[in-house]
């Protein structure tokens, strides 16, 4: 990930997809580095709900079996970006779970960079995006495993929810793969509301809003379950999307 | 208390309902029976609002509003409810919340108090209780690991729960062991055999009318009711079969 202090363009891979003039009133991005220590276990949540345009970028490196618990939650901004280097080292553990709800023509991206340094390391990566009007989310999340990183165990789970067609769901999981015995698992897919489910929960007597919501509630809540502050999560979540739906 | 009048409405461009009259008054159980493709679900689907079913002449009158004018939502509100053939799994959605959101938003539209926590949960228990089904499978979220006699127990719950004024229950006896039917046909009874409700049954076989005796019999064919009569129709059909009494009424 490019730290240089020269504005990116639609070149760059990792800015394909930014709003260029949001994010050039925020460059250049300061890298905030967390380094958990040997055997630790810590966890961290942001929750992004100002509408003011942010980015950040977490550069994290886990120690020895070091165990990193970490939610996000981009729920508001204008333009939210959030983007994050991580490196594993020998057995570590990384859980990342976000979700990202835009509407109008907010554009919101997760970018990361997960790299399994050596060996028997886990990482699980689960994004949930829900976008309505002309939102625009994004994500971009590649998987490294470095030479001789055996026993590595890489999971990428990303899925967007369009509410309106002139929506944009953009996701690239990607994995680079530099050992044996490796096992990583991704998927990813883009698509509407079961118009079978909703009906259903209409015809029980919800109106349309509050079905919507009960089934994007769910949605969102596969991203925080096992969350320390998972309530907290999941409360702000819906907060936001009744908003979203009005 | 629902009154259909030459009812026409097609799926994806495709003519199902044909011309469909039906009258329903409180405190009767009509059945309808007929063969596979005559229109029975569309009828059901119709009357509850499903989108793709385009209604493309004639009316549906549910206690003097035009319920065709009605979203789904609204339709349960004014006291319709439609039980499902295949009731919809809804993974990461608890059973109970819904169900409750549910009842408290068709309590709202009628002007009601919202029921609160305890209030529910005690209704709910005792619906669950009636159709003998454990309270901690509607903790889990909706329909989802559930037999397809759970799932259809699990309909009836919330039948119980919302308390219709008319209940369209769509072929809710198939898939069901002959426990899961008799409990079935007891909960539709102690829910709605009352003098202000009525029953509108879909169904293809004889078995579920043991249970629940309809006092109406009504034969679909090709999007047309053809013959209407008392429950020894229902009885006539399972021994001669849908050929032989539809055929005779069009000779």
């Amino acid at each position: 990930m490019s730290d240089t202090l020269t504005l990116p363009t639609r070149r760059d891979e990792d800015y394909r997809y930014s709003d260029l003039a949001a994010l050039e009133t925020l460059w250049p991005i300061t890298p905030e580095e967390i380094h958990v220590a040997a055997g630790a276990e810590e966890s961290l949540q942001v929750v992004l709900d100002g509408e003011a345009a942010v980015a950040r970028h977490l550069v994290i490196t886990l120690e020895k079996g070091a165990k990193y618990d970490l939610r996000v939650l981009s729920a508001g901004p204008v333009y939210g970006r959030f983007a994050l280097d991580v490196r594993l080292g020998e057995g570590a553990d990384f859980t990342f779970g976000a979700a990202q709800l835009a509407t109008g023509s907010e554009n919101l991206e997760i970018v990361t960079k997960v790299v399994h340094a050596q060996e028997n390391a886990t990482s699980a990566q689960i994004v949930r995006t829900v976008l309505a009007e002309k939102a625009v989310g994004t994500y971009l999340g590649c998987i490294g495993v470095e030479r001789g990183a055996d026993g590595t165990d890489a999971e990428q789970s990303v899925r967007a929810m369009l509410l309106d067609r002139t929506a944009t769901a953009n996701a690239k999981p990607e994995l680079e793969i530099f050992a044996d015995d490796v096992k990583a698992a991704h998927g990813c897919a883009v698509g509407e509301l079961d118009a079978e489910g909703l009906f259903y929960l209409m015809s029980r007597g919800l109106p349309p809003a509050d079905a919507k919501r009960l089934m994007l509630q769910a949605f969102i809540a596969e991203a925080f379950s096992g969350a320390p502050e998972s309530d907290e999560l999941n409360a702000a979540a819906q907060a936001r999307l009744e908003a979203i739906l009005g | 208390m629902l009154k259909i009048e030459n009812l026409q409405a097609k799926v994806a461009d495709k003519p199902i309902l044909k011309g469909l009259s039906l009258e329903i008054n409180p405190g009767e159980i009509h059945a309808i029976m007929g063969p596979n493709g005559a229109g029975k679900s569309t009828l059901g689907y119709t009357l509850g609002g499903r989108p793709g079913y385009e209604v493309t002449g004639g009316s549906a009158t549910f206690n003097g509003e035009d319920l065709l004018e009605l979203e789904p939502h609204e339709r349960a509100a004014a006291g319709l409810f439609l039980g499902f053939q295949y009731p919809v799994e809804i993974p990461g959605v608890s059973f109970v919340q819904f169900l409750r959101e549910a009842a408290n938003a068709q309590r709202k539209g009628r002007g009601e108090e919202p029921y609160s926590g305890g209030e529910f949960l005690k209704l709910a228990k005792e619906k669950a209780g009636l159709l003998k089904m454990d309270m901690d499978m509607l903790k889990r979220p909706v329909n989802v690991g559930f037999s397809g006699g759970e799932k259809k127990r699990a309909e009836m719950v919330q039948m119980g729960v919302l308390d219709p004024k008319l209940a369209i229950l769509d072929e809710t006896d198939s898939g069901l062991d002959i426990d899961a039917l008799r409990i079935c046909g007891e909960g539709i009874n102690s829910i709605m055999r009352q003098k202000d409700k009525a029953v509108l049954l879909i169904t293809h076989y004889q078995r579920l009318l043991d249970y629940v005796k309809p006092d109406y019999v009504h034969i679909l064919s090709a999007g047309r009711i053809v013959k209407s009569g008392g429950p020894e129709l229902a009885l006539r059909l399972e021994d001669e079969g849908y050929e032989a009494v539809v055929h005779e009424t069009a000779a």
